[in-house]
């Protein structure tokens, strides 16, 4: 491994060095931004990164102007699950061959939650089950914010999107549930080694999930819950605050699930209501209180069987 | 050198391996899937090494070859009618990427109807997007084309995809006499490793590949994408020239000349159409027929020139298009419009007209072909066209 040691537990374990550098023009505060940077800074310089359509590609990777000082490479929208399979694939064949040196690289793939659980979702389950050695992330900022911000399945419950905006007949906006993404792939490839959730407001275990991502010998997983400042309407100062609170309230939980054995990362010792996340954003701004107590009620029934509470 | 009774399935899998390709990505479709049994039977048997999988699509076979390529990788993919329809996301952004991806197809009818017959037009809708197309008369043919396939598509000054169209059911699943040359002999053709190039994803050397590109530089990529098309007219010539020096064969790059010394009329098509040609021809010319037939092999890069001057000797030029294009000039075939337009500016220049034929697959006859190479005679006799495009053996 090109990593001193797998596991950044403070600031000291991580690397100074960046990856993901200046030179994009993704909005103020953006939560996926935050995330490449740190996905990049854990992964190091063996990682080769390709990334689906999405706000990672149409807003931060502009001709001659590229943030990416590790090999970057564009996927379709719903290919990322057949581009890392076919980078690994190739790595793998010509080394095995004798026609490229043997050595370390990291295959990472990153998709938007539209590229991940709609459009891609297919691909990814045929790379989960590929013998090929990759990390596919999903930045999920629960919508696609890139094209205006339109429902995806990992919208909440009760979002404004633009597909889903609340009116004087549907009042309460996105009423689809947030599918559960880690847990398909989980349940429905049990040779997946590593799946885990993470969070760009909990960076040092953002990055060690990274790191034993790529470790792991074969396909992982990894979602990202990244704020996103313009598709939930909140100041762009809030982005870290808003992720934190995602996770206090429940809304969002932090695990990993190694070789089948499920282990929370971080359990909130008293956990926050969840109308203090959901004020705090303009999606959700047309719900009333019966409709923050159903949240929490939904909330509340999901930590209990995860173990939070 | 081995001479087997072979389908073109089985020659082209024998090609590929040949090219020792890394990477494979494999999903079913009737007619070509063959190539894909025999590959894997390949692999399983240790003839070859090659990363081979198995996809849960089209797209994503075709976005796996794509990003393999992108890596380094000599890749090898595939598919027929609706499936290469699934596949044209990655299939058109491949070109613009210029990885050098080798792709084969059985042309199969587009659904709906569902049909599992020939038709050519799954392929000939791609043909404005980049992709180098060719089309094998036999089984011969396509373990040829596709060995020519990486050293055109992976030429430096080329760097485009390549696809080998092989007739669904005939070319792919009837078996013919077919040379297949040991491997030493065909890697002194095509060497195990592609030549190197600058657009290589590997952690040594960072480059981001791909990127968002609007209006600013969008217009200069297309025109470089359309420089290493133009490139590809040459480095084919080339490729050819090679070949015919290690295998004493392979044929002109871009058409073949059939009985057309003396020949008044010629018909031009593509694919295996050439084998029921040359059987009418055999008996018309008993009869003492002036008549000759134009083996279109290679449609992109399209031979502008070569296609030109081959055909302004003729009288009557009769275009056999297995394909359609609804709606177009003339409501005629793909192919047509392309001939039509090329001989446009020669100043004595052959009557064109249009043939559909084997439309919705079906069979391409011996007897269809002589009745067309009458009724082409006649126009040449009488120089009257009655009907510029006409359906062959349609009920109306």
């Amino acid at each position: 491994m090109s990593w001193e040691k797998l596991e950044i537990r403070t600031l000291k374990d991580a690397p100074k060095d960046e990856y993901f550098v200046a030179g994009h023009r993704t909005c103020q505060g953006c939560g996926p931004a935050l995330a490449c940077k740190l996905i990049a800074k854990a992964a190091g310089p063996r990682a080769v990164v390709i990334t689906a359509t999405g706000c990672m590609y149409v807003a931060n990777c502009s001709y001659n102007t590229t943030p990416w000082a590790i090999p970057w490479m564009h996927a379709q929208l719903g290919g990322i699950g057949s581009a890392v399979c076919g980078a690994a694939a190739a790595y793998k064949a010509m080394m095995r061959k004798g026609k490229l040196k043997k050595e370390e690289i990291h295959v990472i793939g990153l998709a938007g939650d539209g590229g991940a659980a709609d459009i891609g979702l297919s691909g990814i389950s045929g790379a989960m089950l590929s013998g090929e050695d990759h990390l596919i992330i999903t930045y999920d900022n629960e919508s696609y914010a890139n094209t205006g911000v339109q429902a995806s399945s990992l919208t909440p419950w009760g979002a404004w999107t633009t597909f889903t905006p609340p009116g004087k007949m549907l009042r309460l906006g996105n009423v689809r549930v947030k599918k559960d993404l880690p847990k398909m792939i989980a349940a429905g490839h049990p040779n997946v080694r590593y799946v885990a959730t993470a969070s760009t407001s909990f960076p040092f275990d953002l990055m060690t999930k990274v790191r034993k991502g790529l470790a792991v010998k074969g396909p992982a997983f990894l979602q990202v819950h990244t704020p996103c400042p313009k598709g939930w309407k909140f100041s762009p100062e809030l982005t870290v605050r808003i992720g934190r609170l995602a996770v206090e309230t429940g809304m969002w939980t932090l695990y990993e699930i190694e070789d089948g054995q499920f282990k929370l990362s971080y359990k909130p010792p008293k956990r926050k209501p969840v109308s203090e996340y959901l004020k705090l954003q303009g999606r959700f701004a047309h719900l009333r209180e019966p409709d923050y107590r159903y949240i929490q009620e939904q909330v509340d029934a999901a930590c209990k069987q995860l173990g939070i509470d | 050198m081995v001479k087997l009774i072979t389908t073109g399935t089985t020659a082209i899998a024998t090609a590929v391996k040949h090219a020792d390709v890394d990477v494979i990505s494999a999903y079913p479709i009737r007619p070509y899937t063959g190539v894909m049994n025999e590959l894997a039977r390949m692999i399983a048997d240790g003839e070859f090494d090659a990363e081979y999988i198995v996809a849960d699509s089209e797209h994503t076979q075709f976005e796996i070859a794509k990003h393999a390529a992108a890596c380094g990788a000599r890749v090898f993919t595939g598919s027929a009618g609706i499936g290469w329809a699934f596949a044209h996301e990655p299939l058109v952004v491949t070109p613009a990427d210029r990885v050098p991806v080798v792709a084969m197809v059985g042309n199969r009818a587009l659904d709906d109807p569902g049909n599992f017959g020939v038709e050519h037009t799954e392929t000939l809708i791609t043909r404005d997007t980049g992709w180098m197309m060719c089309w094998p008369e036999n089984p011969q043919e396509a373990y040829d084309l596709t060995l020519m396939g990486y050293k055109i598509a992976e030429d430096p000054s080329v760097l485009l995809p390549y696809v080998v169209c092989c007739d669904g059911n005939f070319i792919t699943h009837v078996r013919f006499p077919v040379d297949l040359p040991d491997m030493e002999t065909a890697r002194e053709f095509l060497p195990p490793t592609p030549p190197p190039r600058v657009n290589v994803l590997h952690p040594d050397k960072p480059l981001s590949i791909a990127p968002h590109v609007d209006y600013y530089w969008g217009t200069e990529i297309r025109r470089q994408m359309e420089e290493g098309m133009r490139n590809a007219i040459e480095v084919t010539k080339r490729v050819h020239e090679e070949f015919y020096k290690v295998f004493g064969r392979g044929g002109p790059p871009f058409i073949e000349e059939i009985a057309t010394e003396d020949a008044d009329v010629a018909l031009i098509g593509l694919g295996g159409m050439a084998m029921p040609a040359r059987a009418a021809i055999a008996q018309l010319r008993s009869q003492g027929k002036k008549v000759g037939y134009i083996k279109l092999r290679r449609f992109r890069p399209f031979a502008t020139e070569v296609i030109r001057d081959a055909l302004k000797k003729f009288k009557v030029v009769a275009v056999l298009d297995n394909d359609f294009s609804f709606g177009s000039a003339f409501h005629g075939g793909i192919v047509f419009q392309e001939i039509r337009s090329a001989l446009y500016d020669v100043s004595e220049r052959p009557k064109v007209v249009n043939y559909l034929i084997g439309l919705g697959g079906r069979e391409i006859t011996v007897d269809a072909m002589r009745s067309i190479y009458n009724q082409v005679l006649e126009i040449a006799e009488t120089g009257e066209v009655k009907k510029l495009v006409q359906w062959v053996g349609v009920r109306e």
